[in-house]
Order: C-alpha cells, then sequence, then structure tokens
C-alpha cells in the first residue's frame, strides 16, 4: 500500500523534474543543418543562432500528420507550411539575443531558437 | 535553346566559402549561364538551358545536396500536398479498420456474452493469446503512438501520443499482470481490458482520418486562389509564338491572350483592347474595360478581346502570388484570443500525466474494492480523454477559414490580431475623395443658357479648349469629359489664369471667362437669371463654374466627384452592426455636408488637412474609441497606421497590399461592410470552438476521474474517453467549417 503510494509520488516527482524542470539540452549551431521534422519531435530541437543577423533554418518534414505541417514562431511573427518529404527553408530576420519557441499549430511539437 | 530559370536550395553549405565552390560546379554545367548564390537564404539562382538534375548532380558532385525549390503557390506543390493527405487519410483508415476488427468483438463479449476474468488456467491461456493479439493490433495500428511518445519522451518533451501510448498502454499492461499472475490480485480485481486498448487505438486514428478531411476543405479559399492561376502563357519571342510554362515566362517578355483566356502573369498592354473579369480577386462583378497602357492581372479572365501585353511582374511577384501568399501568412497567424489556450497547451499533458497518477492515488486509498482496478481505470480514461488537439485548433482553424472566407470576397487581412480587432471597431472613420466618392472628379451637369445659342457639345469644347491650359484639378475633369466625349477642343489664344477665380482667353477676337462666382462678379457678368440652377448644383455636392462669353454668361457646368453608387447602401450595413461612421475631408463645409446628407453620415469633419487626419483618429482613441480607418492608404498612411485597424481601399486590383491591416481588393465600400461582417462571425466561431475544448476538458477531465462516482456510482469507460477524445477534434475542426457557409451581404 505504502509502497504503491511512494512509487505514485516518485512518478509524479519525475515527470515535474522531467517535463518542465530538466534543463535542456545544448544548442545546435544552425549553420549548415537541416531540423528533422518526424514522430513529434524536432530534431535537434535547440538551435543556436548568431544575434543581430538574418539567417534561415532549413526543415525536412517526414511526418504526414496534419499538425506537424505548420512551423510557427510567434515571437517573430513566422508562420509558414512545411512541404512534406522537401526541406522547406525558413527566413530568420535578424533579432535581439535571447531564446525563441518555435512549435506546431498545436504545440506537440517543440523547438527553441537560441539567439546569441 | 530556352533560357531557364532554376533555382535550387542548398543543404549542408555550413560556411561562406562554400559559395564560391557551389557556383564554380554550377557553371562548369554546360548550358548554364549564370549562377550566384544567396548565403544567408541558402538558395542559388541558376539561368541557362541546363535541367535541374543536371544541376542538383553538379552539386551533389561537389560534396553538398540540392532540391528544386518549388515556385511558390504552384499547382503542383498543392496536388502533391492533397496527395499526401489523401494517403495519410487512407493508412489511418487502414489502422482503424484494422483496431477495430479486435476491439468490436471483444467488446460485445465483455458486454453481452461472457465475464472478461480471469480465473481459471484455461482462461489464463485464452485471455493471453487476446493479449497477444491486442499487442499485435498495439505494433500495427498504433506504432505512431507509441514510436511518438518515446520519442517526445526522450526530448523531455510530451504530447497527444503520450497520452494515448500511456493511456493504451496502462490497460494492457495491467491486463496481462491479471494473465500472469491472476492471483497476486484480489479475485473482484482480476479483469483485463484489452479491449479498451484495442477499441481506443481504432477510434482515435478513426478521428485522425476525420480530421484530415475536414481540414482539406478548410484551405479551399487558398485553393481556389493558386487555382486562378494559368498554366502556360503564350509568349511572343523573336517574332515567334510559342506556349510556355508560366514558370518559364520572362519579365519583358511579351504575352498574348486570346478572349476566354486567363492572364497567365501581371504586365501592360500594348496592343488591342478588351474587358477583364477581375471579380475573383476583387469581387467586383462588372468586367474592367482594358485598353493600350493598361495593367491586366495574373488569374483574371480576359472577356472579349485579344491583347498582347508585357509581363511586368512574374513568378512569385505577381499580385496573385503576393495575395496567396499573404492570405497564407495571415491564414496562419493567430489572432490574440488564442493566446491562453496556446500557453495552456503548453502546460497541459504533463498536467494530465500528473492528474491520472493523482486520480488513482485517491481511488487506491479510498475507493471501494476493488480499489486496484478502480485505480486503473480512472487513470486510463484521465489520460485518454484529455484532449489538448481540440484547444490547440480552437483558434486556428477558424482563422484558417474566416481569412480564406474574407480572400474570397476581395478582402486581404494582414493577420489574427486585425481580424480580432477588426471585430471590436466602434468608429469607423472614413476619408472622403476615394473613398466615399469615387475619387476622380467629373462633369455631372451642362447647363446652356438662352443667350449662348450653342449646345453642349460647343460648350464644352470651349471650356476644355481654355481649360487645357489651366493647371486647376477641375480643370482635368472638364478636358477629360470633352475628350471622352470626342470632341474637338476650340483653340483659345491669350490665356491667363486669375487666381482664385479662373481663368481668361480669347477666341475669334471674343474675350471669354470661365471661372467661380467671384470671377463673374468682378466682370460684372449678370448671373441672376442662374443663381438659383447654381445653388441647386452646390446642394448635390457640385461645383458649379460659369462660362460667359464677352460678358455674357452662357453656359455653367458643374464639376463633382461623384459618390459611388453603393456607397450608401454599405454605409447604412456598418450603422446596422452597431459601428459609428464618422467621414473627414480636406473638402469646404457645403460640399462635406452634402456628400454626408447623400450617404446617411451625420456626423463628418470638412476642411481637415491631410496631416490632421491622424489627429483625428486619436481623438477619438482618446474618447476610448476602437477606431477603423479607411482611405486610399497612400495619402491617409499616417492615420491608417495610427488607427487600431488601418482599411486600405483599392481600385481593382492596382493596391498596395503590403500597406494596411486589411485591404479591401474592390473600391466599393461594401467590401468595408464584409471585411467587419467576417471578422465578427470568426471570432464568434473562434470563442464557441475555446468555450467547446475549455468546457470538454474541464468537464471531462474530472468525470474521467471518477467526481460522479461518490453521488451517482458513474465511471465512465476508458473507451467512451477514446470516442469523446477523438471527436472532440474533429467537431472543432468541423464548426470551423461551419464559416464556410457563412454569407457576408446579409449582415
Amino acid at each position: 500500500m505504502l509502497f504503491i503510494n511512494l512509487i505514485c509520488l516518485a512518478l509524479i516527482g519525475f515527470i515535474v523534474w522531467w517535463f518542465w524542470l530538466y534543463s535542456p539540452e545544448a544548442a545546435v549551431s544552425q549553420e549548415g543543418i537541416e531540423i528533422v521534422v518526424k514522430d513529434g519531435v524536432y530534431t535537434p530541437s535547440r538551435i543556436k543562432i548568431a544575434a543581430g543577423k538574418a539567417t534561415t533554418l532549413t526543415f525536412l518534414r517526414q511526418d504526414k500528420s496534419a499538425c506537424s505541417a505548420t512551423l510557427q514562431l510567434p515571437a517573430l511573427s513566422i508562420s509558414e507550411e512545411l512541404a512534406l518529404d522537401k526541406p522547406t527553408v525558413i527566413k530568420i530576420p535578424a533579432t535581439t539575443p535571447g531564446e525563441y519557441a518555435f512549435h506546431c499549430q498545436m504545440q506537440m511539437y517543440k523547438g527553441v531558437l537560441v539567439v546569441e | 535553346m530556352d533560357t531557364n530559370r532554376v533555382q535550387l536550395n542548398i543543404i549542408g553549405a555550413g560556411c561562406a566559402s562554400c559559395v564560391g565552390k557551389i557556383e564554380k560546379a554550377l557553371k562548369s554545367v554546360p548550358g548554364v549561364d549564370s549562377a550566384e548564390m544567396n548565403f544567408a537564404e541558402r538558395i542559388v539562382d541558376v539561368s541557362g538551358s541546363a535541367t535541374p538534375e543536371q544541376l542538383i548532380t553538379a552539386v551533389e558532385a561537389a560534396g553538398y545536396n540540392a532540391t528544386q525549390l518549388q515556385a511558390e503557390a504552384s499547382f503542383d506543390a498543392m496536388d502533391e500536398k492533397e496527395q499526401a493527405d489523401l494517403d495519410y487519410y487512407h493508412s489511418l483508415l487502414r489502422h482503424t479498420f484494422i483496431a477495430l476488427s479486435v476491439g468490436i468483438p471483444l467488446m460485445i463479449y465483455g458486454l453481452f456474452i461472457g465475464e472478461m476474468t480471469v480465473s481459471t488456467t484455461a482462461e489464463q491461456l485464452a485471455w493471453g493469446l487476446v493479449g497477444l493479439v491486442t499487442l499485435s493490433i498495439m505494433v500495427l495500428s498504433g506504432r505512431h503512438f507509441y514510436v511518438g511518445a518515446w520519442k517526445s519522451f526522450v526530448h523531455h518533451n510530451a504530447n497527444m501520443d503520450t497520452l494515448i501510448a500511456l493511456g493504451t498502454g496502462t490497460a494492457w499492461l495491467y491486463s496481462m499482470l491479471v494473465v500472469a499472475f491472476p492471483t497476486l490480485l484480489p479475485e473482484m480485481a482480476r479483469h483485463v481490458y484489452f479491449e479498451a486498448t484495442a477499441m481506443i487505438i481504432g477510434l482515435i486514428n478513426l478521428g485522425l482520418a476525420l480530421e484530415v478531411k475536414a481540414r482539406g476543405k478548410t484551405s479551399e479559399a487558398i485553393k481556389r486562389l493558386i487555382g486562378l492561376q494559368a498554366k502556360t502563357a503564350r509568349v511572343i519571342r523573336d517574332g515567334k509564338e510559342l506556349d510556355i510554362d508560366i514558370a518559364q515566362v520572362l519579365q519583358g517578355d511579351k504575352v498574348r491572350v486570346r478572349p476566354g483566356e486567363k492572364i497567365p502573369v501581371d504586365g501592360v498592354v500594348i496592343e488591342g483592347s478588351t474587358s477583364v473579369d477581375e471579380s475573383m480577386l476583387t469581387g467586383e462583378p462588372i468586367p474592367v474595360e482594358k485598353h493600350i497602357d493598361s495593367e491586366v492581372v495574373t488569374g483574371t479572365l480576359n472577356k472579349s478581346g485579344a491583347i498582347v501585353f508585357t509581363a511586368t511582374h512574374v513568378g512569385k511577384d505577381t499580385a496573385l502570388a503576393r495575395i496567396i501568399a499573404m492570405v497564407k501568412r495571415a491564414q496562419n497567424s493567430k489572432p490574440p484570443i488564442g493566446r491562453l489556450a496556446d500557453v495552456i497547451a503548453s502546460y497541459f499533458v504533463p498536467a494530465i500525466m500528473i492528474i491520472a497518477i493523482v486520480s488513482a492515488m485517491v481511488w487506491f486509498n479510498f475507493g471501494p474494492e476493488p480499489s486496484m482496478v478502480f485505480a486503473i481505470v480512472s487513470a486510463t480514461t484521465v489520460l485518454i480523454i484529455a484532449c489538448p488537439c481540440a484547444l490547440g485548433l480552437a483558434t486556428p482553424m477558424s482563422v484558417m477559414v474566416g481569412v480564406g472566407k474574407a480572400a474570397e470576397s476581395g478582402v486581404l487581412i494582414r493577420n489574427g490580431e486585425a481580424l480580432q480587432t477588426a471585430s471590436k471597431i466602434s468608429v469607423m472613420v472614413l476619408d472622403k475623395t476615394g473613398t466615399i466618392t469615387q475619387g476622380s472628379p467629373q462633369v455631372t451637369d451642362v447647363v446652356v443658357t438662352q443667350a449662348s445659342s450653342m449646345d453642349e457639345q460647343g460648350v464644352l469644347a470651349l471650356a476644355a479648349g481654355i481649360e487645357r491650359h489651366s493647371e486647376h484639378p477641375l480643370a482635368e475633369a472638364i478636358v477629360e469629359s470633352a475628350t471622352r466625349r470626342e470632341i474637338e477642343l476650340e483653340d483659345v489664344e491669350a490665356f491667363t489664369a486669375i487666381s482664385g477665380r479662373g481663368v481668361q482667353a480669347q477666341l475669334n477676337g471674343q474675350s471669354l471667362l470661365f471661372g467661380n462666382q467671384a470671377l463673374m462678379q468682378d466682370y460684372e457678368v449678370d448671373i441672376q437669371a442662374y443663381q438659383a440652377k447654381a445653388q441647386l448644383l452646390a446642394a448635390e455636392a457640385k461645383t458649379p463654374m460659369y462660362l460667359a462669353r464677352d460678358n455674357e454668361l452662357i453656359a455653367i457646368i458643374a464639376v463633382a466627384d461623384p459618390i459611388k453608387p453603393d456607397s450608401a447602401e454599405a454605409i447604412a450595413r456598418l450603422k446596422h452592426n452597431g459601428i459609428k461612421v464618422v467621414m473627414l475631408t480636406g473638402d469646404n463645409q457645403a460640399t462635406a455636408a452634402a456628400v454626408a446628407a447623400k450617404v446617411g453620415i451625420e456626423t463628418f469633419f470638412a476642411e481637415v488637412m491631410p496631416q490632421d487626419k491622424a489627429g483625428k483618429v486619436a481623438e477619438l482613441q482618446k474618447e476610448g474609441e476602437i477606431v477603423g480607418m479607411t482611405g486610399d492608404g497612400i495619402n491617409d498612411a499616417p492615420a491608417l497606421a495610427l488607427a487600431n485597424v488601418g482599411f486600405a481601399i483599392g481600385t481593382g486590383t492596382d493596391v498596395a497590399i503590403e500597406s494596411a491591416d486589411i485591404t479591401l481588393m474592390r473600391g466599393s465600400l461594401h467590401g468595408l461592410a464584409d471585411a467587419i461582417a467576417v471578422s465578427k462571425a470568426t471570432l464568434r466561431n473562434i470563442k464557441q470552438n475555446l468555450f467547446g475544448a475549455f468546457i470538454y476538458n474541464a468537464a471531462g477531465i474530472p468525470i474521467a476521474a471518477g467526481i460522479l462516482y461518490p453521488m451517482f456510482g458513474v465511471l465512465l469507460s476508458p473507451v467512451i474517453a477514446g470516442a469523446a477524445m477523438a471527436f472532440s477534434s474533429l467537431t472543432v475542426v468541423s464548426n470551423a467549417n461551419r464559416l464556410r457557409l457563412f454569407k457576408a451581404k446579409a449582415h
């Protein structure tokens, strides 16, 4: 009885830590990479770009689900349709340093643009 | 050979030094005239006769990857997307069929035939077999949920897949535990839930399939716009006519269009004349006459004559391509009303997992026997019923349909925010010239006096003959009116302008005066007999001008900027929607009053200098009003920018579509009323969707957790939860689709 309760509490603690508190993996530099959109995740999902310089990100969507089709980066008013199985180039305007979230329409896919 | 322009998207070019390498590789391909790479965009522009395949091979040989960049808004891209959606739809239906073919018989057995419990060894074996069949269903029909859930988990992310995988996985694992070690559990708890796993996987696949279908409909408006594009164009190169793909048409090409054909690219007519139906872009039903030097626009339909025009904008620079790009962008943007739902959606899934565990703990510790079963069932049901998708879809689906609907009636909405604000406008400020009126003064009346011994034509020939020397804005209207009636102008001499009065000239030794009342008084011309007539004209918002020969009045010519025929009706629609309408004009008080009275506007400000228009908007805003400002987008730019929503009113397709929050493609103010009606309808639709999604989750999750059990003894079955979840997002998409039936004119 107590054992099962303890397991449940540990699970809750784990969920809070794993999904909300965990500090994310190191950002990958954007230079020449392609972000694969598949199975509910952007790979890589943390992208580093230089501040104050316009650049582009290339997305390759390999997921047929309708959700994955739209890429949104609300802070920069970006909202683009990603082609299936074909790279889509998204223009990123020059930006001030900070972290900018990008995601699909329903926020199931999530990624962060780290501007340094 | 033909010269093509191919754009390649380069993958793997990490450093600026790659640029030279790639360009060099491309230039070495036979037939390539030039290759220029934009490093920031990783796009290389190649022109020459080489095929895209040859170019890609060359890039690959240099150690990079390349794909051909498709022209925006092309047919093929849309077809491909539709094909992909269709494939996806069929695969989802297959998954549904497989899962339900196991789930439904199991459910029927559990409900009507036997107990789904395990106590004997035979039952252990039988249910063990069913468990394995269910596992194969999970692999065959539900693999995408589990793979997605795992990949997200590894990335510290959780989504809908996570919930479905956890819910179905829990039910299956518990059931297998019962099958393998029934003695570990109290007898009442030895129940298996394989049917739940199979049914949930089937139903959610079915929900996704129907959603894909419904989503396809939401983009119908954009499909229609893309469909306006012709596939080929007939160009004249080196004196020869050839039919080529529109992607190959170059700026400066001469393009021939025959009656009944679509205009393939934007251009300026250099030969022939015709009338063109532009209703598909502007919503304006009357065809527009086109002569030499008229602009023609991609996607419009050539009705009567054959023309040749010079291509001025091709590819993604055409007005149609820009409109499509703008509508697409706007369709994907979110109005502020959706932000709360977004914030909730981003914390949703982990929160649901926690709620599921807490619910299980409550049942386990305080629930009736078999508490273990109740705990597992409630946790599974909570995981399954929660639907972040409905929340996430509520806003974008409606915006998609609403923005598309607006585009169909020639209203281009810049983004979701403009859409939302437009629905809340309390005061609409209208500029007079070019907005309420047509913006081009015309001769409206010619009154010939008894003393003249001339007809209207003769009078106009004289007046226009004088006025063609003048630079006054009204002079242009008179000259134009005479030219239009093909009247030969008189050759007058000794022209002198009298500032603020009019002009003086000579013809065959007779002295001529043309100007306002003050000019007549200065020269003591008797206008008494026609004074009343002149006042009548002024009261109709017309400007009377007097023509005298040898100090004798021979005619009154009235010039006015005619009010658009449907302005009054459209303004009545705005007022009917509870919007206060205010008119601004630089014109004098009398004309302003006359125009305002004609179109039914009570509040107007006359003699407002262009630079003071923004100030008026600010004043209204200070009074707490949400101000919409409508103008031609050029002279009114500051006021348009300051207003809560700026509407640029176009004449035909000649509009600066980037300049305002909302662009009205046709000149009619009905577009304005349509824009507001559509925005109100869209916002209403979004609110319904958001309300539905919130209520669904807020009510569904506690019920799934078993909140009704203590009072009513009701606990939701995980299968019902699966059905509810599958259809909740479908409901949202379908409700958004309802907007497609919306008719703006009725509002």
